[in-house]
């Protein structure tokens, strides 16, 4: 039983291929629209022009894959009028669907966009990192899937001191708001400044 | 053999192609299926022997069976394992393949979106369900519900007039690559018209035609690739213009290069995308213009023999053609391999600075990379194969083959010795093993060429690539197109296609067989519905690599009328007289136990018996790989007695037989670079200065899985461009953009991206051809710009060589 379940996620491996979003819809059987897994894809630095038509790239990209970090601080919890967000005894951050009014409150609070809501039921709606399986002992839908095999989950702790931990790349906010329970290898490249963008906002949207 | 009527007891021979099924099974179908009578074959075996007391294999959850079974096989190149969730017939979750392991040697075989997704193609409300005869004007896509009788009537009828009229080389079964499965896919129709008297026969592949062409030319053989494990072994890996992560080079190529990087390798990516592949494996990725790489590769091979950093020993024992050293007789004074390269027949020196004008990588880099990949001991140089489907395209293949024989990196474990790498020690998968027969026509073509034999067959010769005939005696007049979107879509230049087609006094019949309205079939006269892999029998043993087999049984029934490939064809055979012929009275199921059985007599001497893998949930057979076969091992050991099968017995770095077919210009004798014939450097750039790519999109598999809602969600249909380009014209992300050249217009919303060289736009290929009232294609099929000529001596397709100009709409 572990005190504080997090992801662990290698950003400097990830391909991008989106396997664990569509895993995750696949469980959940969620509608186009509506996924609590998404993958941005993040670019930086420029070209440099050499000469008449030759070109030096000065490009870096990585992908993040992230759904809901189940913050050690859930800001998502601090501002639901009707208290239907919870932290279960190992850390999960669920939500009650019976006090749930679909205000949005919490996914304005949010500033890693993990919640949603489901438009079929009315509902908000997040990742509750596949408690069922981890109840049988099973890995959750998406890092089961992953081809590139960059998703862990394991006790926060743990994670930590196995693996080096730089969670605020971009467009990550600082961890110190919500106190994220993720681990994410990055990039050596990721480290710099290069002008950061999202160059697939249209697939991370919410519709 | 007349019909029998349906038993629910074992009979000796299968009733029409189901197969018979005893009391027990039908009980445990009922169960699963919710009662309904099944017609051809059943998964039943998965629930296990329940009487006899053993242990629970199979997974069950509440009603609902956990079925393993491989991944529908498409042309993916992946062959991989899933987990179906089957309630009351019904599919209603997908996982992967979850063994315990997970090693290098034999790894599980995850799916990808395109898998993980498969229900919303598997249900899509756009699966054709019944026959369909063509009313309105051909390509119109108006149809009217016919029944399966009289659709196979006509079809019948058709093959018979078109026989008698023409000949059998009048018939086409195009090339398709839709189904790998055995039961589903053209090979079934191929058996078929081999039985019925045959039809045009083709050659080589759109995947391949250049780099299997050419592979052999070099060295004899296209068996050149390591086992996949042997890539941790290397030092350095360079992925030249390739894209694993993305359309899946057999399933876990990119997981292997990653593990290659835990050992240390360096990886460099050399690509004119910033790839997937790129993205999570490359320490460095280098941008190259399209169709340059022979200029960088020979840039390469001048630091290298300039610096005296090639493998003399090596060249000197086990290549010809170097230098005068080791010309073969009769071409003592032609330019030799490093003649090319130094420049001394024809006054241009391959230097670094020389190619850098060409291909836009600096002079720096590419001395650098020639460096590190002559000196790293032992490198791996992997051609990719957009960069040889491109004019003039033999030339990056044998280039990339020489590369590694004049560093030595062949026959050595971690190295590569590049080309088309068919797996050592056999050649790697059967792929299909379903058997077509002989085709009785001698007539082939290149596979390229059918929109060529449809104009002018009867003038086709030689110098066209015809084969096993010295002109063709036909003009194409019947196309039976079955698991393929190669005639619209798939072919170049689809607008000139589709304006072939379209002349019912060209080819009078068109049918095809699909799970979807295509744009291919919109083009039929006759379409008909077929089933998918969930609903029929299947098995694969790999995509080019590959040491496993997967299976899938049967899981769900054909809905309303469709029916497999197979079943289809065995239908068509009885109008013939030829069912039993066809049949060998073989059920789907029992397809897939002959199979088994092929595989056990060769590949896989241990694979256990379908019953046995099916009752056991297997989903799938592998072979742990723990000492990867090494191409090349014993010839380099001792070439005079392992000779390769070239002219020379060893690896030509020149080839005496290209030499002797006279086409200096281009078909040269040692590997150079050409100028496409359209090219950023040519008259055409003035008007279309942009070059086009379209690279396999993850969201496909070619043309297969257009149209699934999640895949679109995650991916959807895009011309990317660099916001250099789309600054100079006012283009914004998302805006709606034309693209066009002279052989057709398109209209898309764009992305932009940094993540491809300025110069260069990329439409992912596959996406179905919608063209509106004015002929311009609304989502991005990118053969609407591609031409139809090929290349000069595999007469393969150049479908990546496109000049094109972008406007803001």
């Amino acid at each position: 039983m572990a005190k504080q379940w997090a992801f662990y996620f290698d950003s400097s491996q990830c391909s991008g291929c989106k396997t664990c979003q569509i895993a995750c819809k696949d469980k959940q059987d969620h509608a186009v629209g509506l996924r609590w897994r998404n993958v941005y894809e993040v670019a930086g630095g420029h070209w440099e022009a050499k000469g008449d038509s030759n070109w030096e790239s000065g490009i870096e990209s990585y992908n993040i894959s992230m759904s809901c970090n189940h913050c050690e601080d859930p800001i998502c919890m601090k501002n639901c009028p009707n208290g239907a967000i919870y932290k279960n005894e190992e850390g999960i951050v669920l939500i009650d669907a019976d006090r749930c009014m679909g205000c949005k409150y919490c996914q304005w609070a949010c500033p890693y966009g993990a919640l949603h809501l489901n438009k079929q039921t009315g509902k908000m709606t997040k990742c509750d990192l596949c408690i069922d399986y981890l109840a049988e002992g099973k890995q959750p839908s998406c890092v089961a899937a992953c081809p590139m095999r960059v998703l862990k989950v394991g006790e926060l702790s743990e994670l930590r001191s196995e693996f080096d931990d730089w969670e605020n790349i971009y467009p990550l906010p600082s961890a110190h708001i919500t106190k994220p329970s993720l681990v994410i290898k990055a990039k050596e490249a990721a480290k710099k400044e290069m002008n950061w963008k999202i160059i697939n906002r249209e697939e991370v949207r919410d519709a | 053999m007349g019909k029998q009527k349906k038993k629910v007891s074992k009979p000796n021979k299968p009733d029409e192609v189901s197969t018979g099924m005893d009391r027990r099974d039908f009980i445990k179908l009922s169960i699963l299926l919710g009662g309904g009578v099944f017609l051809s074959g059943g998964l039943l075996g998965c629930v296990g022997n329940l009487s006899d007391g053993s242990a629970e294999i199979i997974e069950t959850k509440g009603d609902t069976m956990i079925i393993r079974a491989g991944c529908p096989g498409h042309n993916c190149g992946g062959r991989c394992i899933l987990k179906f969730h089957v309630k009351d017939g019904t599919v209603t979750r997908i996982e992967t393949d979850d063994r315990p392991g997970d090693t290098l040697e034999d790894p599980q075989l995850r799916a990808c979106i395109r898998g993980r997704s498969y229900r919303r193609r598997q249900y899509h409300p756009d699966r054709l369900k019944y026959p369909l005869k063509r009313v309105g004007e051909r390509g119109s896509g108006e149809f009217e519900k016919i029944s399966w009788d009289e659709a196979l009537d006509l079809l019948a009828s058709e093959i018979k007039r078109v026989k008698e009229k023409y000949g059998n080389s009048a018939i086409l079964v195009p090339y398709g690559t839709g189904s790998y499965n055995q039961i589903n896919g053209r090979q079934t129709a191929a058996r078929l018209i081999n039985l019925l008297g045959g039809s045009l026969g083709f050659y080589n592949s759109y995947s391949w035609a250049c780099i299997s062409k050419a592979t052999p030319y070099v060295y004899g053989t296209s068996v050149t690739g390591n086992q996949r494990q042997d890539w941790v072994n290397s030092k350095f890996i360079i992925m030249w213009g390739w894209n694993p992560a993305e359309m899946r080079d057999g399933t876990n190529s990119e997981f292997f290069i990653k593990k290659a990087r835990e050992r240390g390798a360096r990886v460099v990516c050399i690509d004119p995308r910033m790839s997937m592949s790129a993205v999570a494996l490359a320490d460095e990725w280098i941008p190259i213009r399209p169709g340059t790489d022979v200029a960088m590769m020979s840039a390469m091979a001048y630091t290298i023999i300039t610096e005296n950093l090639h493998d003399k020993d090596f060249i000197k024992r086990c290549c010809v053609g170097f230098d005068k050293t080791q010309m073969p007789k009769g071409c003592e004074d032609e330019e030799t391999y490093s003649d090319y390269i130094l420049g001394t027949h024809d006054g241009i020196p391959k230097t670094a600075e020389w190619a850098e004008k060409i291909c836009s990588v600096s002079a720096q880099t590419i001395r650098r990379i020639a460096r590190e990949y002559a000196t790293s001991k032992p490198s791996v140089l992997y051609q990719g194969y957009g960069m040889q489907r491109r004019a003039y395209g033999e030339q990056v293949v044998i280039a990339g083959c020489c590369l590694p024989a004049i560093t030595g990196n062949v026959g050595i474990s971690g190295g590569w010795a590049g080309g088309i790498a068919l797996q050592a020690d056999d050649g790697g998968p059967f792929w299909n093993v379903f058997p077509t027969g002989r085709n009785p026509v001698k007539a082939t073509i290149p596979v390229f060429l059918w929109t060529e034999a449809i104009l002018r067959g009867k003038e086709m010769d030689l110098e066209d690539g015809v084969r096993g005939v010295e002109k063709l005696d036909n003009n194409l007049k019947l196309i039976w197109c079955v698991a393929s979107n190669i005639l619209i879509n798939q072919h170049a230049d689809t607008n000139r296609s589709a304006k072939i087609l379209k002349d019912e006094s060209l080819v009078e019949f068109i049918a095809v067989q699909d799970q979807f309205m295509t744009p291919s079939a919109k083009y039929a006269d006759l379409v008909l519905p077929v089933c998918t892999q969930m609903e029929t029998w299947g098995l694969q043993d790999g995509w080019k690599y590959g040491d496993e087999v997967i299976i899938m049984p049967q899981l769900a029934q054909p809905p309303h009328e469709t029916k497999s490939d197979y079943q289809i064809c065995a239908e068509l055979a009885e109008r013939f007289g030829v069912r039993e012929e066809f049949t060998q009275n073989r059920s789907e199921r029992e397809w897939i136990e002959w199979a088994v059985e092929r595989y056990r007599n060769t590949r896989f001497p241990d694979i256990p018996s379908l019953d046995k893998m099916e009752k056991d949930n297997w989903g799938g057979y592998t072979k742990a790989v723990d000492k990867p076969a090494i191409a090349f091992r014993e010839f380099r050991a001792n070439p005079d007695k392992n000779p390769l099968r070239t002219p020379s017995g060893k690896i030509e770095l020149f080839s005496k037989t290209l030499f002797d077919m006279g086409k200096p210009n281009t078909i040269p004798a040692v590997p150079k670079y050409i100028q496409e014939w359209e090219s950023p450097f040519g008259e055409e750039a003035k008007r279309f200065p942009l070059q086009a790519v379209g690279h396999h999109y993850m969201a496909r598999v070619h043309s297969t899985h257009d149209g699934v809602d999640w895949l679109e969600e995650a991916f959807p249909q895009r011309v990317f461009i660099n916001p250099i380009d789309a600054k100079k014209r006012g283009i914004y992300d998302g805006d709606e953009i034309l693209i066009y050249n002279d052989r057709g217009k398109i209209a898309m919303p764009c992305r932009i991206t940094p993540k491809i060289m300025p110069g260069v736009i990329d439409i992912p290929q596959g996406a179905w051809w919608k063209p509106d009232k004015n002929g311009i294609d609304r989502r991005g099929n990118v053969n609407v710009l591609t031409s139809h000529r090929w290349t000069p001596l595999a007469y393969g397709n150049a479908q990546h060589t496109i000049m094109v100009e972008v406007e803001k709409i």
